[in-house]
This record gives structure tokens, C-alpha cells and sequence, in this order.
């Protein structure tokens, strides 16, 4: 019977333990990617994967260029991004500083709905609507395209953007707006003179953390945005995503061939991407904390 | 005159810091046991740091430094384990801090944590705690209702009677009825009289006159220096130092 | 009054933007609920698919979710409401901590098919797992892992500190004073948050796409090492590589994943209601 105090000790060990597993894994996701990912670029050119315009995975010898997927991210992002950024935002003031309370819940609860909603449930219904909506709205030969992937993923992103720059606009301290107020100022001169500046940290955080998001989609892209890995002219044409690219072809690779290592190898481009954009995005939300 | 009596509490140069702001200052003091010490002074003089430091809770708190010795029958207190350390020095806080249980459950919560298992035991423990608590009669009958809603008064009692149930040797009263009406104060006041019989007890209080109705003897603290330190009887009626007649008259604090 | 009136326009553009956000939601559930509950039956809920995929039901696909996701959950509650424990009761002030703090917050932003990539590297290639229920079942709860940390962590963070010093202060011990006043106090927002997480990962597909999920298994999954169907991954292919899919056997999918996501998210947040009124304090 082991005594009750050795015990405890032994609990607490095991606490520390799962303390630092996070530390633990997210090392060895790095450690993993890297390995795969350095097999790889043993065999094939950094700069020519960075930059490379093709990427022709089967053919002898296989072309392995990102080029088209990265700008196809852009694409995809910046553009969800420009839609999401402002609509977010504003809503997010509404719902925080305008909306009565009780139409305060009924918005929430519709935005957490939203959030719930699994992607791929969103991309098959962008798939059927969107999509065809496109196509004929713009006259365009299909509606698979960067432009119906920015929609839908702006809307996906919307829940995370609306709900911490809520966050960011009421954690800002109402004797600042009092202050406003008192000098006369309306509620809504109060709002973009007073509040959003004071807010501006939290926000920004909100909208990394959104982008991020965007970056890391992988259904609804895939089902959205035509999988077409050549670089694209314009925002109406097919692209491909980073994301899209790893889900689409690894059922179809060779464990351990060239074609897997590359795949890693976007995996780990990816990894250091979302890496350093939740980074900044936590430091402006420790900052605003402040 | 040498006192013989056995020291039960020592400070000796005892310093305490919470980040870079001092908290306790170069201080040196003795408590005997079965007496009833108290410490008054204004807020922010290091009264209940010190009282801390004696069951260690100040370690909860990330930045805090100590350098001294704080000695439990002549034992460094950061020499013994916490557990058995706090077990024999009890503390009530200056709110009430009823766990979220019964009253029964309560009361009993240190004695089974500490491995008692007969019930019979525990409800032996449990109706003598709360009888030398003085709140026996008032919740006899209602053992089993929740302690959250007793009054505030009743709260109190109920934590003394909890602080008991583990029979410690010291009592610490942080502040105790600064939350508590008059006539609960009485009641907490005439329990620590009878208390004192068994346990020796430190009472911090912002209340001058409580300090001068039940101590037997009073410290002085004031921006964390221990300023006097005499039988009460002595320092109320001729205090030795000028800051402390200031403060017992109300000319500050 | 100049700044009157414009208060009232932006405001009422801020109004319509906000609908602008909402309106679709509510159209995505109801196009979903028109088009796919035809298909809703006790055949379709019930049994295997049959005719490629075109007729018949999507149990195996149910169970196959179900299976994943409630191995998941057994993995990463206990391993994640520990760290939460040890991050807030525990660490100190320190740069390790601070190291933990900004892990949890990266491994939050991986990308879903990263976890999945890392899942088939790791668990059905080097510890040879195999495509299985516990190779999906273990990558879905990496991914997971920040979630429940954090959750749990603000369930432990509502419990007041002043119950921690009462029951220290008798002597009785960290360890001690966590499992019996801190722990079961945080419970119900640590179940809430379990039951939230449930939700997400049910919907998820990346990371059971190389680990765990099989487009047609033509058994109910017999131990943790097979393959199994899954219902977002049955959505993705039916919607996009079967031709002459039935219509509303494409929807019927589609909604009873929504209904099994929502149904799970709505106890979760009435349990949290449920609670926060029952609260002993």
C-alpha cells in the first residue's frame, strides 16, 4: 500500500509531465517535419522549391515548385482577408457597443452557430451555391476560383475575428469613454476616436489569428477554389492552396518517395508560417493586455 | 525580570519583501505560549505579512522574498513540512471562508483530509469544534445545511470551529471581525478568552480597542518595523514611544 | 445635427453588416434542413450504404465518427485538464512556463491537415499503427490539446482562490486541496468544454484523412486498429467524386453531421448554463 504522501508525489510528477507536453509536441511536430522535410531538400533545390513555377510531382523527373501554390494561398487569404477584416470588425462594434441586449445574444448565438459548423459542410453548400453563382454572376467558364474560396473562407473566419475583437473592444476601459461622452462627443465619435484606437491591438490580434485560420483551410478550399496548380492571372482563375495540395495527392504517394518529402516539406512551410503569425498575433494580444 | 515562560513563536531578524516593496522590516519578536498577542497598526504595516510568514501561506504569492528565521518551538518553520505546519498553526482569515459544502462537511474537511476515517470520530471532532467555536447550539440541528448560508457572524464561528477540528497549537487571527457585527464580534472575542486556555493565539486587528479588551500582551507595528511591544495594560496607559501614543489616540492610522 | 445623423447611418450600416454575417448562416442551416431531411430516415441512419454509395444509409459512417472522436476525447481530456492543473496551480513565474504558455498558443494555429500530416509520419507510419481508429484518434487529440488546456484552465481559474488558502491553511495538502475543492468545483466547466471539443472534432477531416479514414469498409470497425468510414470524409467524397449522387442523400449527409455537431454544441452550452445557475457560491 503505498503510503498516501508518496502518493501525491507521484500525481505531481505526473502533472509536470503533461505540463510540458505541449512543449514536448510541438518540438516534435517541428522535429518531424524537419526530418521529412530535410530528406527532401537533399534531393531537390530549396530555392527551386520556393520558387519554382511547376509542380509536376509524377513526371521523371518530378518538378516540385510552390510558386503556384503560394501565390494561390495569397490569393485565396488576402483576398478573404479584405472581405472578412472590415465586415468583422464592424460587426464586432455592433454586436459590443450598439446592439440592444437582448438582439446582443441573438447575434452571438448566430455567430457561434456559425463557428460550429464543420468546413466541409460549408464548402459542400459554397460548392452547390457559390460556385454556380459565380460562374454566372462573372460569365466566367467555371466558378471554382480564388474569388468563391475568398468568400466562403471570409466567412469562415468571421466567428474568430468578431469574437476577439469583441473581446479587444471591451476589455478598453469605460472611463475612456466616459471621458469622451462627457465632452460631448457622440457614441459613435466615441467609438472610432476613443474606442478603436484603444482597441487597435486586440484587433489586429483578432485579424492574425483570422488569417491564420484562412491559411490552415483545407476542405472548403478544396472543394472551392479547383485545384488547379498553376499560377494564377487573375483573382477568377482556379488555384491551388498549400493545404490543398498536401490533402489532395498524399493518398495518392509513395511512402517514402520524393513525392511524400515534399509534401512534408509544404508541410513544414506551412508550420513556420502559422508559427510566426500566431506569434505576432499573441504578442499584440499580451501587449493590448497591458 | 527573566520571563520563564516558553517561547513558542520566535521572529529573528525576520525581513520580508513582495517584489522589491518591503513588507516586514529587521524584526524580532517572541510570542509564549498560552498567551494572547496582539498586533495592531495602521493598514500596510506588515501585520498580516508577519502572520504569514508563520505558516508560510506569503510562498503562495510568486514574488515573495524572506530572509530571518521565523522558529515553531524553536524549529526554523521552513525547515518542517507545510503540511504538519499548518496543521498546528491555524489561521482565520479576515473574511469568512466557508468551503462550498455542508456544515458538517466543513468542519470535518481537515480531519478527513488528515486521514480520519470513522464517522463516529468525525462527529465527535465535528460537535466539539463547533461547541468550543460557540456555534454549536445555533446549527445542531442543521448539520448538513450549506455553510454559505449562514450569517456572517455564524460564518466565522464556523471557521474557528473548522481551524480546531485539526487541533493545532497556535491560532492566528488575521483581522477576524472586521467583517462581523457587534454582537458576533463579542462572540468571537469570548471564545478566544476561553481559547487561550489550550492554544497560544496571535490577533491582528485594525481595532484598537479590540486589541485592549483581549490581549494580554500588544505589539505596535508601523511601516513594517515593530515599534513596542508591552504587557497591554502598559502600553495603552503609558506607551514608550511617541508614534505609538499617536496612533492608540487616534492622532493617526 | 451633422453628427447625429451620422451617427445614425453608421450605425445602421454597422447594423446591416452584421446581418450580412448572420443571414447566410441561418440560410446554410435551412437550405441544408429543406434538401437533405427527405433523406432522413431509420434506413439511412441506420444501415450500410449500398449501390456505390447512392442508396442505403451511413451508420457506418456514424459509428466510425463516433468511435474516432470519443477515443480522441479519452486521450486529451485527462492529458490536457493535468497540464491545465499543472499551469496554474503549479508553475511558477518562470521562463519555462512562459515556454509552455507560447506552445500551447502555436500548437492552437497549426493547420488541421499539418496535425493530419504529422499523424501519418508519426502513428501509422513509425509506430505503425496503420491507418486505424487510434492513429485519427491520437492526431485529433493533439489538435485538441490547447483547446481543453485552455478551457480547463479558465474552468480552474473561476474557482476563488479563497477556498484554496482556507483548505492550505488546515494543513492539508496542494495535491490534496486540488482533488478535493479545486477539481470538482472546475468540473462542470471542464465537461462543458469536453463536450465543445467533441463537437469540433466530429466535423473534422484533414487530420483523419491519411489516419483513420477509409472511403468504404465493408464491416463495423472490430478493434482500434481498423480502418473506419467517417462522416466528413463520406460528405467530401459523395459531394465531389461520386457521379449521379441522389440529391438528398448528399444533403441527409450533410445535415445529419450538422445535427450530430449542433445537437452536442447546444448541451454543452446548456449544461453551462445549467451550472452557473446551480453554483454553490
Amino acid at each position: 500500500m503505498i503510503s498516501r504522501r508518496k502518493m501525491d508525489s507521484l500525481i505531481e510528477k505526473l502533472i509536470f509531465g503533461c505540463g510540458i507536453a505541449a512543449i514536448v509536441l510541438v518540438a516534435l511536430i517541428f522535429f518531424f517535419l524537419l526530418r521529412e522535410g530535410l530528406s527532401f531538400f537533399a534531393q531537390y533545390k530549396f530555392t527551386e522549391f520556393l520558387s519554382g513555377k511547376f509542380w509536376y510531382p509524377t513526371s521523371s523527373p518530378g518538378k516540385f515548385g510552390i510558386l503556384p501554390m503560394i501565390m494561390g494561398s495569397l490569393f485565396v487569404t488576402l483576398g478573404a482577408a479584405v472581405i472578412a477584416v472590415p465586415i468583422g470588425v464592424m460587426a464586432a462594434f455592433y454586436i459590443s457597443e450598439v446592439a440592444p441586449l437582448s438582439i446582443r445574444d441573438i447575434l452571438k448565438s448566430g455567430i457561434e452557430l456559425l463557428a460550429a459548423i464543420p468546413s466541409v459542410v460549408i464548402g459542400f453548400i459554397g460548392m452547390v451555391t457559390i460556385v454556380p453563382l459565380i460562374r454566372n454572376l462573372f460569365d466566367l467558364p467555371t466558378g471554382l476560383s480564388a474569388f468563391s474560396g475568398s468568400l466562403v473562407l471570409a466567412f469562415m473566419a468571421m466567428p474568430t475575428i468578431v469574437s476577439i475583437s469583441e473581446d479587444a473592444i471591451r476589455a478598453v476601459p469605460w472611463t475612456y469613454k466616459e471621458g469622451a461622452l462627457s465632452l460631448g462627443a457622440t457614441k459613435w465619435q466615441t467609438m472610432y476616436r476613443v474606442v478603436l484606437p484603444a482597441a487597435a491591438p486586440g484587433i489586429l490580434a483578432a485579424v492574425m489569428l483570422g488569417i491564420g485560420r484562412v491559411i490552415g483551410e483545407t476542405m472548403a478550399v478544396m472543394m472551392i477554389t479547383g485545384n488547379a496548380a498553376a499560377i494564377p492571372g487573375s483573382l477568377f482563375d482556379p488555384v491551388r492552396t498549400l493545404t490543398a495540395t498536401i490533402a489532395s495527392e498524399m493518398g495518392e504517394t509513395v511512402r517514402g518517395s520524393i513525392h511524400y518529402q515534399g509534401l512534408f516539406a509544404i508541410g513544414l512551410v506551412l508550420f513556420i508560417i502559422t508559427f510566426i503569425i500566431n506569434f505576432i498575433a499573441d504578442t499584440f494580444l499580451n501587449r493590448g493586455r497591458k | 525580570m527573566v520571563d520563564e515562560r516558553k517561547e513558542k513563536i520566535v521572529a529573528k531578524d525576520l525581513n520580508c519583501w513582495f517584489g522589491k516593496a518591503p513588507s516586514v522590516k529587521a524584526l524580532n519578536i517572541s510570542i509564549y505560549e498560552n498567551e494572547i498577542l496582539g498586533v495592531i497598526g495602521p493598514s500596510n504595516s506588515g501585520k498580516t505579512t508577519f502572520l504569514r510568514t508563520i505558516n508560510r501561506l506569503n510562498e503562495l504569492n510568486n514574488n515573495f522574498k524572506q530572509t530571518g528565521q521565523v522558529l515553531l518551538d524553536g524549529k526554523d518553520v521552513n525547515s518542517l513540512d507545510t503540511e504538519s505546519l499548518r496543521k498546528r498553526c491555524g489561521m482565520v482569515f479576515a473574511l469568512p471562508l466557508p468551503l462550498p459544502m455542508s456544515i458538517y462537511e466543513n468542519v470535518g474537511y481537515g480531519p478527513i483530509r488528515h486521514g480520519i476515517k470513522s464517522k463516529k470520530e468525525i462527529d465527535e471532532i465535528v460537535e466539539k469544534s463547533l461547541i468550543s467555536a460557540s456555534l454549536w447550539d445555533e446549527v445542531k440541528d442543521r448539520l448538513d445545511a450549506s455553510a454559505m448560508k449562514l450569517s456572517g457572524g455564524q460564518q466565522q464561528r464556523l471557521c474557528i470551529a473548522r481551524t480546531l477540528a485539526v487541533e493545532p497549537e497556535v491560532i492566528l487571527y488575521d483581522e477576524p471581525c472586521s467583517g462581523l457585527d457587534p454582537i458576533s464580534t463579542a462572540k468571537v472575542e469570548e471564545t478566544m478568552l476561553e481559547l487561550k486556555k489550550k492554544y497560544t493565539i496571535i490577533l491582528v486587528t485594525n481595532n484598537v480597542k479590540q486589541a485592549s479588551r483581549v490581549s494580554d500582551r500588544t505589539a505596535f507595528f508601523l511601516m513594517g518595523e515593530l515599534v513596542e511591544i508591552d504587557k497591554t495594560s502598559n502600553l495603552f496607559v503609558s506607551p514608550k514611544d511617541q508614534r505609538t501614543e499617536g496612533y492608540i489616540t487616534g492622532r493617526y492610522g | 445635427m451633422n453628427a447625429k445623423i451620422s451617427q445614425k447611418i453608421a450605425f445602421s450600416v454597422l447594423f446591416l453588416v452584421t446581418l450580412f454575417i448572420i443571414i447566410p448562416v441561418l440560410i446554410i442551416v435551412f437550405i441544408i434542413i429543406k434538401e437533405g431531411a427527405s433523406a432522413i430516415s431509420w434506413e439511412f441512419l441506420f444501415t450500410a450504404p449500398k449501390d456505390g454509395m447512392r442508396a442505403g444509409g451511413i451508420f457506418p459512417a456514424i459509428v466510425g465518427t463516433l468511435s474516432i472522436v470519443l477515443c480522441a476525447i479519452a486521450i486529451t481530456l485527462p492529458m490536457g485538464v493535468m497540464a491545465a492543473i499543472y499551469i496554474n496551480e503549479y508553475a511558477r513565474d518562470n521562463l519555462l512556463t512562459r515556454i509552455i504558455k507560447l506552445s500551447i498558443v502555436n500548437l492552437a494555429g497549426v493547420p488541421s491537415v499539418v496535425y493530419g500530416l504529422f499523424g501519418l509520419g508519426v502513428f501509422v507510419m513509425f509506430l505503425k499503427m496503420g491507418v486505424s481508429i487510434i492513429a485519427g484518434a491520437l492526431t485529433l487529440s493533439i489538435m485538441e490539446l490547447p483547446v481543453i488546456i485552455t478551457t480547463s484552465r479558465n474552468a480552474l481559474n473561476a474557482v476563488p482562490q479563497s477556498f484554496r488558502e482556507a483548505s492550505l491553511s488546515l494543513g492539508v495538502s496542494k495535491w490534496q486541496t486540488i482533488r478535493h475543492i479545486v477539481l470538482p468545483n472546475a468540473l462542470p466547466g471542464i465537461m462543458t468544454g469536453a463536450i465543445l471539443s467533441i463537437a469540433r472534432i466530429s466535423g473534422e477531416t484533414a487530420p483523419i484523412l491519411f489516419t483513420a479514414a477509409a472511403f468504404y469498409v465493408p464491416h463495423l470497425p472490430r478493434s482500434v486498429f481498423d480502418q473506419v468510414m467517417a462522416l466528413p470524409y463520406h460528405l467530401y467524397i459523395i459531394s465531389t467524386q461520386i457521379p449521379n449522387m441522389p440529391r438528398n442523400i448528399t444533403y441527409g449527409t450533410a445535415l445529419t453531421l450538422l445535427m450530430l455537431v449542433l445537437a452536442m454544441s447546444v448541451t454543452a452550452i446548456s449544461l453551462r448554463i445549467y451550472f452557473r445557475k446551480k453554483k454553490k457560491w
